[in-house]
Order: C-alpha cells, then sequence, then structure tokens
C-alpha cells in the first residue's frame, strides 16, 4: 500500500512542479521576440504530435486501428467545414461502428 | 448596470472564464468518462476508493494516472512509475512558458494559475502568434477538472455503467478534438510545415522511446519560428 501512497504523492508534486516551473521562472516579463516565435509555433507542433500518437501510438508500437478510421472522418468532416462537435461526434461514431462490426 | 470601468473589466473578465468553461463542455464529457475508467482500474488494482480519488484531486493528470496504474498494476516499482509519469507530463513545461506572461500576481499565484494548464484549455485559449487567454484558459480547466474527479469517485464506487469506453469509440474524442484545433492553428505555410515535422518526429520515435517523451521531442519542430519569414 505505502508503493502506491509513496507515487501518488510523488507524481503529484512533480506534476505540479513542471506546471509551475515555466509560470515561476518567466514571472510576468515579457518573452524575447525570439522565444514568442517560438511559442507561436508550439501549438501547431505539439497538437500535431498528440493527434499522432494517440492516433497511432500504443505504448511503444505504432498500430492502424479503428481510432485511424474515426480520426480520418473527423477529419473528413472537418474539411467539408462540418461543425467540429458534429466532427468528433462523427469520428466516435465510426470507430466504435467500426470495433462492433468489422 | 453600473458602467464603471472596473465593473466592465470584471464582466469582460468572468465572460471569458464562463466562455472558456462552455467551450470545455464537450471536452469535461470525454474527461469524466475516462475518470469512470480510471477508477473502475484502479478498483480492479486493488486501491480501494480513497487513494484513486485523491489521486485525481491532487494530480488531476489522466494520461500520467494511467501510466502509474500501468506501471504498479503491472508489478513496476514506485521510481519506474514517476518517471513514467513524468515525461508524459514533461509537455507542460514548454506549455507552462508560454502562457506564463498572461497570468497574474506573484510567484505563488502563478504557480497555482499554471496548474490549470492541460493540453484541451491550453490549446482552446491559444490565440495565435503565441498568445493566451488565461481566464479562458482556467475557465475550460474547471469542468475538465470536476468532470475527472467526479468520475473518478464514480468508476472507483463501482459504477461501471459505462462499460469500455472504447466500445463507444471515446478513445477517439481527443485526437479527433486536438484534429480541430491544429486545424485553426494552420494558417499560415510555416505553422503546416511545424506540423507536419512534428507528426513525423513522433511518430518515428513511438517505437524507441517511452510514452509522452515524443511528443516532448516533437516540440523542437517549434524551433522551425525562430527562421526569418521572408
Amino acid at each position: 500500500m505505502s508503493t502506491l501512497w509513496v507515487t501518488i504523492v510523488v507524481v503529484a508534486l512533480a506534476s505540479a512542479a513542471i506546471k509551475a516551473s515555466g509560470p515561476v521562472l518567466v514571472g510576468g516579463r515579457d518573452l524575447p521576440p525570439r522565444a514568442v516565435a517560438v511559442i507561436a509555433m508550439l501549438a501547431p507542433a505539439l497538437l500535431a504530435a498528440l493527434v499522432v500518437t494517440e492516433t497511432f501510438g500504443e505504448d511503444r508500437h505504432l498500430v492502424l486501428d479503428e481510432r485511424a478510421v474515426g480520426v480520418a472522418v473527423a477529419g473528413l468532416a472537418l474539411a467539408l467545414r462540418a461543425p467540429v462537435l458534429l466532427a468528433v461526434a462523427l469520428a466516435a461514431v465510426a470507430t466504435a461502428l467500426v470495433r462492433a462490426f468489422v | 448596470m453600473s458602467r464603471s470601468p472596473g465593473i466592465d473589466k470584471t464582466e469582460r473578465r468572468a465572460g471569458g472564464y464562463l466562455a472558456g468553461a462552455r467551450a470545455a463542455v464537450p471536452f469535461a464529457l470525454a474527461t469524466f468518462a475516462l475518470g469512470v475508467s480510471f477508477g473502475v482500474l484502479a478498483r480492479s488494482l486493488g486501491w480501494g476508493v480513497v487513494a484513486p480519488v485523491v489521486f485525481s484531486v491532487i494530480a488531476f493528470s489522466g494520461s500520467a494516472q494511467f501510466a502509474v496504474a500501468a506501471v504498479l498494476g503491472a508489478g513496476g516499482g514506485a521510481i519506474a512509475a514517476v518517471l513514467a509519469a513524468v515525461l508524459l507530463n514533461a509537455r507542460f513545461g514548454p506549455m507552462g512558458v508560454a502562457v506564463a506572461p498572461y497570468l497574474k500576481g506573484g510567484p505563488l499565484r502563478r504557480a497555482l494559475e499554471g496548474q490549470a494548464v492541460v493540453d484541451a484549455s491550453w490549446a482552446l485559449a491559444s490565440r495565435g502568434g503565441g498568445r493566451f487567454d488565461r481566464e479562458f484558459m482556467i475557465g475550460a480547466t474547471l469542468p475538465q477538472g470536476v468532470a475527472w474527479i467526479v468520475g473518478t469517485v464514480v468508476g472507483a464506487l463501482g459504477g461501471d455503467f459505462i462499460g469500455d469506453p472504447e466500445k463507444l469509440g471515446l478513445d477517439v474524442i481527443f485526437p479527433a478534438f486536438f484534429l480541430a484545433l491544429l486545424a485553426e492553428e494552420l494558417r499560415e505555410a510555416r505553422a503546416i510545415v511545424v506540423a507536419l515535422i512534428a507528426a513525423v518526429l513522433a511518430l518515428s520515435l513511438v517505437p524507441f522511446v517511452s510514452p509522452g517523451v515524443p511528443v516532448i521531442a516533437a516540440c523542437a519542430a517549434a524551433m522551425l519560428g525562430l527562421r526569418r519569414s521572408s
């Protein structure tokens, strides 16, 4: 039991420290223009990485499964200018259907 | 209705929190389902009710908590579990730097406000050009936090009414949403190149490193922002 509690507390502290580090170290200062230029590109980089790892990643393996179908459906819906919520709902439905019937 | 500028400012700020909370509702629903499945998983590992709920309250970190459950459940030790969680959460470091100029108060308050950084809220609050909407981000995190904790309680108490979230395709909700948020970020050619490099980098690293590392490594693609636009 104590292993669990030690882990819980340390993970919580580490997680809080990681999230606090940027705001505390940078403070209220404006970042230098070069840093802002990099940060402006952080969202596309992070989001792209999250999309592909959450779609094709399974621990340390790359897999092509029902998730890819759902995300592809969402991409198609978004390309056709569907509202975001509809695109996401279609993704979930497509993935669920493929899992159930294929 | 008073027209004093102070009140206008407060109203606008309250509106920002509310808009963020509203935008996060779909994420909160998905987070609730994930919270239930985390509670159920913790129960199956013999964690009882208190430990998983305390974990969700003080860590509030879905991917890290699932990783801890996976490592400990497979017989791994505390150090391996903590390491897995830290690697998964490392991305919050650069994300926190990005929002830092928009937070308020002294170091303690900034540290506290920084806790509101979670993937969905951070991306929703991104206003392009490296700017962020503080109120929107905090507002977006609150319903997700509540959903995660309540979901964990329900799951840990045995409320396994959702069954396998994967059966309902709920696991694609996050990548599908992130795809939608990504599409909005791709306004200039440079962002498209950065996204492509990041995607290739992340995918090519998946087989070789621990989960979480591919995402943090893909942040390097943002360095392309340093290239002078011609």
